[in-house]
């Protein structure tokens, strides 16, 4: 059986390149934060896959870090774009 | 006091469930154990404030926090793929017709109407987008209003959702 | 045998969810319609990548008794829940925070927040 999970882990890093032009062209800066967004979550499932390839903890433990602070970083952007801040 | 024991427990058990495995003392070994209980102290005595703002214990009891795994796995699992097979619809054909609209619900307590925002967010083709603090109505962008909704000021919140009624379930683990 | 058909047919729901959130993304024309794309379907998809994950590390414990899969596995349950619970609550926050800030659904057939003045 070939191991289906290096194929997965190269479309997830190409469609993180596919963010990145939305990233380039986003109208707004909303837009911007979407598209950062969404390169969080795709960094995530891969960082997780990525684990079980090379049998280390470590990286599930470094992809819910990572997740826990993007989540934090795009709530203060949020608050900046409101005029929260 | 029974907000610090409540944060002292929580963060107890988020640091076993994050060390389990280590050693032979059951399933953690004995630093770690030392380690948890000195973490979770300071931690209680500085977030004390935080996790029971409103000084709400009902969720204290078993039963109810017992039944969030099950409203996950049963009824709010099946509105998740139907929303995501129309969003994979949407995608391809293009055929949209968004639009904001109000949706008011019987929820009072600050659990229930988050656990209803973030429902309505991961489910049915909607996403929340603001609160009206007073009356607890909420604001949310429809990808596909339906014919005539638009001319409604309001609309109740068990309407949006068409397989299973998710806000009697969340009535009766938050409220 | 069982266990690499369901690893199988995980990774491949969730990377066609990732694709098609992403896919969305590049395609909607607005903020709102853009954010219900990538919100539902990429979290979805990388829910189903992190069930495969999940599903593989107990069938290498099942053949090898080795206590890392587990560790392994409940970390990877952990990840999936922080990664589903922390989109819904940010991207509620990018919603609120663009109508704020003078961004409007550029078409739409009704807009109650902005008939209410807030």
């Amino acid at each position: 059986m070939i191991d289906p999970f290096y194929p997965a882990v190269l479309v997830l890093v190409i469609l993180i390149c596919l963010c990145f032009i939305r990233l380039f062209l986003g109208p707004t800066a909303g837009d911007r934060v979407i598209a950062v967004d969404t390169v969080n979550t795709l960094t995530v499932a891969s960082l997780v896959i990525l684990g079980l390839i090379y049998r280390e903890v470590i990286f599930i433990d470094v992809a819910i870090v990572y997740a826990l602070l993007s989540f934090v970083s795009t709530l203060y952007i949020a608050k900046y774009l409101g005029g929260e801040l | 006091m029974i907000a610090f024991i409540l944060t002292f427990f929580l963060s107890l058990f988020v640091y076993l469930v994050l060390t389990a495995g280590s050693g032979n003392l059951g399933l953690w070994s004995a630093s770690e154990l030392t380690a948890g209980v000195v973490l979770s102290l300071v931690t209680a005595a500085v977030a004390r404030n935080f996790l029971c703002r409103a000084r709400n214990y009902r969720m204290a009891n078993p039963l109810r926090f017992l039944l969030i795994p099950v409203y996950i796995i049963g009824p709010f699992f099946i509105e998740v793929i139907k929303a995501n097979l129309d969003v994979a619809y949407r995608v391809i054909t293009m055929r949209i017709r968004p639009g904001i609209i109000r949706v008011s619900s019987d929820l009072k307590s600050d659990l229930g109407i988050f656990m209803l925002a973030n429902s309505i967010t991961l489910t049915p083709g909607t996403i929340t987008v603001d609160i009206d603090e007073d009356t607890h109505d909420l604001y949310i962008h429809n990808i596909n209003v339906g014919e005539g909704d638009e001319a409604k000021p309001v609309i109740r919140d068990h309407e949006l959702f068409s397989l299973a009624n998710l806000p009697r379930w969340i009535r009766r683990i938050a409220e | 045998m069982i266990a690499e058909w369901i690893i199988i047919i995980f990774l491949a729901i969730g990377v066609i969810f990732n694709t098609l959130g992403v896919i969305g993304l590049l395609r909607f024309p607005d903020l709102y319609t853009r954010m219900h794309a990538t919100t539902k379907a990429t979290t979805f998809g990388s829910v189903f990548t992190t069930l495969a994950v999940i599903v593989y590390s107990i069938s290498l414990y099942m053949s090898t008794i080795d206590s890392q899969f587990i560790v392994l596995g409940v970390h990877a349950l952990i990840a999936a829940l922080a990664l589903a619970f922390t989109n819904a609550v940010s991207s509620h926050a990018i919603a609120r925070a663009a109508h704020r800030s003078g961004v409007l659904p550029s078409p739409a057939v009704v807009d109650r927040l902005k008939e209410a003045g807030r």
